[in-house]
């Protein structure tokens, strides 16, 4: 099984504006990228997950930079993005569209852009896929017990949660870090998530996530054209500077090895259901092998 | 040499024309698609008073049964056409004539209405209120190059006889621990009656007209 899917490139990178790495969950690739398209012309609107108080994710059509930056930083819950992407073409009459989502999301947007049955004038303005490493989510009730309960801090209280090193974190406006064994999260899980086997969203024209690089930086993975010419002309232009990325265990390897688990471990849960006669997710855009 | 063409007849049955509309949407496609197919019959753009024979027709609209011509133009689209495609979800799922129950005037009567599916035998049905432009394209353009693979999601709607609904994403997909709340079914709703709540689709029973998208672009089931 190929574990990252087709890709023309991987590097290590990070934005390189203050604002953008002040806000952003890693290297602020997302940001930089829809910013860079705003301010280039390349974008007149993204689609983003941006949030409310209490980390309530609210997904949003953001138009300008300011709104990127707003709604810069992982939500570890689900935030249905894609419910804003005809509102992008009709209320904000968006030509040049970005979408930033997980695997799932990239997914179903390649679907509806290969069997576009419910969104008219929709398919030639969609301009950029960006997709973000994922292995799991949670519900909003989930993420509030991990955040509340396990970790002991109030929601209102919290500016970034983060996953690495096995712990899930949770750090507050007072300064504070919480952790949990990650172990410990895995009863606040979606269950729909355990029947994907997509980690790196293969679909979309650039991937990218922290795993792989080191702090504050974060991995990307190139995986057409289209995400070629936009991240080449960032370097370019100084929107990102980057650095080769570390071929060994503490970067492709453990990309790879995560990849694989999520599809070896999730392929399981489909054998599983299939056994029960419980349907599957088929096989969209030949994703699954 | 110019290979012969596809004939194409557009036939409508009850039903607003919005699915010709949408065909018609194509802007300057249109006239593309108009001259890569021999269209024969379509009331509403030429002057052809008889159904012909043709290798594709193209049916929009349910069919009512109080309507013995409904009935009979049917059978004869089965009988003269090569590939009947059910165009839009009133002849593939029943749409929004699923609420039909009779007593309107001028024809108080006119009260069941069927999807062309559960009359006759379908060989594509294109759900959607209307089906986009873009998708009417890509489904003519694949009769035309025989691509069997992308039309597989019409075949099979073609073979289905029964209506569709919003609430089928709580059964097929919500009850079935699949949704992982994308929220592409809340997006493609022509009414607009799916609302995301807490990453799940809750569906507006009384904004939902049947038309089958949700499901259909929901990539967590198969089409």
């Amino acid at each position: 099984m190929d574990p990252l899917g087709n890709y023309k490139s991987i590097i290590s990178a990070r934005a390189t504006d203050k604002r953008i790495l002040k806000r952003a969950q890693d290297g602020g690739i997302v940001s930089a990228v829809f910013i860079y398209g705003l301010e280039n012309n390349l974008l007149d609107g993204a689609v983003v997950a941006s949030k409310e108080k209490n980390f309530k994710p609210v997904p949003k059509v953001a138009t300008t930079p300011e709104e990127v930056l707003e709604a810069a930083g992982t939500k570890y819950t689900v935030s249905p993005n894609l419910s804003v992407l005809k509102s992008a073409i009709r209320e904000y009459s968006c030509e040049k569209i970005g979408v930033v989502g997980t695997p799932c999301q990239i997914i179903s947007t390649r679907k509806a852009l290969k069997y576009p049955l419910g969104f008219r004038h929709l398919v030639d303005k969609i301009a950029l896929l960006v997709g973000i490493f994922c292995m799991e989510n949670f519900p909003y009730m989930g993420m509030k017990i991990i955040v509340e309960e396990l970790c002991g801090v109030r929601l209102e209280d919290v500016v970034k949660m983060d996953i690495g090193k096995g712990k899930f974190w949770v750090y507050t406006k007072w300064g504070e870090v919480k952790s949990v064994k990650l172990k410990m999260t895995h009863p606040y899980e979606q269950s729909s998530c355990h029947v994907c086997t997509d980690y790196t969203a293969e679909l979309a024209d650039i991937s990218t996530g922290s795993v792989g690089s080191p702090d504050g930086w974060s991995t990307v993975i190139i995986r057409n054209h289209r995400g070629e010419e936009i991240i080449n002309n960032m370097i370019e232009e100084g929107y990102l500077e980057t650095r080769p990325i570390d071929e060994g265990k503490f970067g492709l390897g453990i990309l790879k090895k995560l990849a694989l688990t999520k599809k070896e471990k999730n392929m399981k849960e489909i054998e599983h259901r299939k056994k029960l006669g419980l349907p599957v997710p088929p096989d969209v855009c030949g994703l699954l092998q | 040499m110019e290979d012969k063409k596809i004939t194409v007849a557009h036939v409508q049955l009850s039903s607003c024309c919005g699915c010709l509309i949408s065909l018609a949407d194509t802007y300057e496609k249109f006239p593309d698609i108009l001259s890569s197919i021999d269209l024969v019959y379509c009331q509403t753009l030429m002057d052809a008073r008889e159904i012909p024979e043709a290798d594709v027709i193209l049916v929009e609209g349910s069919v009512c049964l109080e309507d013995h011509h409904a009935l009979e133009v049917a059978r004869e689209v089965r009988e003269k056409g090569k590939t009947v495609v059910a165009l839009g979800a009133c002849a593939a799922l029943g749409c929004v004539t699923r609420f039909s129950k009779g007593g309107q005037m001028p024809k108080p009567v006119h009260g069941s209405f069927s999807s062309l599916t559960e009359i006759i035998r379908c060989d594509l049905a294109i759900p959607g209120c209307p089906p986009s432009p873009e998708l009417i394209v890509e489904v003519i353009t694949a009769i035309i190059r025989g691509d069997k693979e992308y039309l597989k999601p019409f075949i099979r709607y073609g073979e289905c006889k029964h209506e569709s609904c919003g609430c089928d994403l709580i059964v097929n997909v919500i009850n079935k621990s699949l949704c992982m709340g994308c929220g592409i079914c809340s997006a493609s709703c022509p009414t607009r009656a799916i609302e995301m709540i807490d990453g799940r689709p809750l569906i507006s029973p009384h904004l939902c007209v049947k038309c089958g998208v949700c499901s259909f672009q929901c990539p967590r089931i198969e089409i």
